[in-house]
């Protein structure tokens, strides 16, 4: 229930992983309890693995992993009668993504007789209802992707709008324990219970910030959560990791920490300004840091994210040894592309831009390919190749007119075919549905919950 | 004894790179004192980082943080994260060319 009394002195996060499923000790939780926490949260998404797993809709982690995870979140929640709030569920935040999460949390509250109100929020956009704000011109680019087009949007297999922290806000106020949201700024996971009890927004944003990755911000990210408490002047921070510590350099470098700039980061309603904090060490394991600021903006932007099939894929691969080969490796490579393209152009009749190849040779320049200076001649090469087609069908062919010469290409100076080491039979795999992001775009929107859909359940037990 | 070619890397406590979401990589260099930060600091430019990683000076963000010895580069990442030609989904070995440029 909300407080009536005006706000606290402090509050305080207890954030068990850096991504639900991650795993986490239970002394984890105990330790957070102990400390004080008010709320639980954790992040379950991000776009970092990739675009297939918003574009498919489903999750990176593993049910039995959430599953787990949850059992103790949902334990400590209703034992300490404090909220949990989940943050872009199923990895992409899509509403398949919530739900998943949602029938988790349900079996288990069933399960262990848990009477926990569970709110669902929905953050997936039809492309149906992007259209018109597109025509409005109240969506913009962000650097350094160009003007969105009514085509791109359609192309999207799922659009989700990343929530700011007042869809949560407004799920607590409406009497939920648990907050299972979709797609979440990674910020406004944490700070949204501190914001609704009146924390101020500059060390609220800056807090929710360095705790987003769980440990990623303690000298040995590895081994787990940690604890803030937000006050009124600035935050403090440590980890729930007895034997770990938080320093102020270990605290200051997560600003660092996949953003392009260290100092200011944007969020739906304003921007974190973190050039004025201070890190000061309080003892050996916990930092106090106060200065920052929050700056609102003139204009409430949500940003999206979508995912388009870009096409259907096949992966091959075989093994490289023979060191006549491997000391003109880019000579053999160039030869079998030149080769494959003959072929797909004869045998299937292509058109040259309806397909596309990629050949890897690891262990000598798959990785950095191009930026690589001066690779040396390797001992062996994997080579990959991935096809791209318009249909699982026509990439499945291209891979099979590609196994001869995955096989037994040589180079154009011998005159006897070699044979390679394919690493398995079949030599291919069909991959299916291969996704790109094409958005990197924002709304500006009215109000910051109109893009969202709360839906909320009653307890079990 | 002269002493043997010294890279970024050698001097650094650590390079990383890794994405800042599918559209930009960011790198860091990690530098242990003050002495070793101030090489960095004059090492690492845009121009540097246009001709390792072929992308636009000009799209080149630089921090340079002397409290935490750190400089940092952003740019827009040429090959967006995942598409077909994309070898490196995380953008997490991308640290290397610049953790290889020798220091004067």
């Amino acid at each position: 229930m909300p407080d009536q009394s005006g706000p606290p002195d402090s509050v305080g996060i207890l954030v068990p992983t850096g991504m639900l499923g991650g795993g986490f000790s239970p002394e984890t939780i105990t330790r957070g309890l102990c400390l004080g926490a008010d709320v639980i949260a954790v992040d379950g998404g991000s776009t970092d693995s990739g675009p297939y797993y918003l574009g498919a809709g489903v999750a990176k982690t593993a049910d039995r992993a959430v599953r787990r995870d949850l059992r103790l979140l949902l334990a400590a929640a209703s034992s300490a009668r404090i909220p949990l709030i989940v943050g872009s569920c199923g990895t992409g935040g899509t509403d398949s993504g919530v739900n998943w999460v949602a029938d988790i949390a349900d079996a288990i509250c069933a399960e262990d007789g848990l009477d926990l109100t569970v709110a669902k929020i929905f953050s997936e956009q039809p492309a149906d209802h992007l259209l018109p704000l597109l025509e409005a011109e109240r969506i913009h680019a962000l650097p350094p992707s160009e003007a969105l087009d009514a085509a791109t949007l359609r192309r999207c297999a799922h659009i989700v709008g990343m929530m700011g922290h007042e869809p949560i806000e407004q799920a607590l106020r409406a009497g939920a324990d648990v907050v299972l949201a979709g797609r979440t700024t990674d910020t406004a996971v944490s700070a949204a219970f501190a914001l609704m009890r009146g924390m101020p927004p500059g060390p609220t944003w800056h807090a929710a910030k360095i705790i987003e990755c769980g440990g990623q911000c303690t000298t040995s990210p590895a081994a787990g959560g940690v604890f803030a408490r937000i006050d009124h002047r600035g935050f403090t921070i440590e980890p729930l990791d007895p034997d770990t510590a938080c320093t102020p350099a270990s605290v200051a470098a997560h600003m660092l920490y996949e953003t392009v700039n260290p100092y200011t980061m944007r969020e739906p309603g304003g921007t974190i300004e973190v050039a004025g904090a201070r890190y000061t060490a309080i003892d050996e394991r916990t930092v106090r840091v106060e200065g920052s600021r929050f700056e609102p903006a003139g204009q409430y932007t949500v940003k999206l994210e979508g995912a388009a099939v870009s096409g259907y894929e096949t992966v091959s691969f075989t093994g490289i040894r023979d060191p006549q080969i491997l000391r003109s490796i880019d000579e053999w490579a160039e030869s079998f592309t030149k080769a494959l393209t003959g072929r797909v152009e004869t045998v299937l009749e292509l058109a040259p831009g309806s397909w596309g190849a990629d050949l890897r040779l690891y262990g000598y320049n798959a990785i950095l390919g191009e930026l690589e200076t001066e690779p040396a001649t390797p001992a062996e090469v994997g080579v990959m190749l991935l096809i791209s087609a318009q249909n699982q069908q026509t990439a499945t062919e291209i891979s099979k007119l590609a196994n001869p010469l995955l096989l037994h290409l040589p180079l154009p100076t011998m005159n006897y075919l070699p044979s390679f080491a394919f690493a398995t039979s079949p030599a291919h795999i069909d991959r299916g549905a291969a996704y790109e992001f094409v958005l990197n775009h924002v709304v500006d929107v009215d109000s910051p919950t109109e893009m969202f859909r709360l839906e909320m359940e009653p307890g079990h037990a | 004894m002269p002493d043997a070619p010294r890279t970024l890397g050698d001097l650094a406590l650590e390079v990383r790179s890794k994405n800042a979401g599918p559209f930009w990589m960011t790198l860091e260099a990690f530098m242990p004192d003050d002495q070793t930060y101030r090489i960095a600091d004059a090492l690492i430019t845009a121009e540097l980082i246009s001709e390792l990683y072929q992308v636009p000076s000009a799209s080149v963000q630089l921090f340079r943080i002397p409290d935490l010895r750190v400089v940092k580069a952003s740019f827009p990442r040429p090959i967006t994260q995942g598409s077909l030609h994309d070898r490196d989904m995380h953008a997490g070995q991308h640290h290397v060319p610049l953790a290889n440029v020798l220091c004067p």
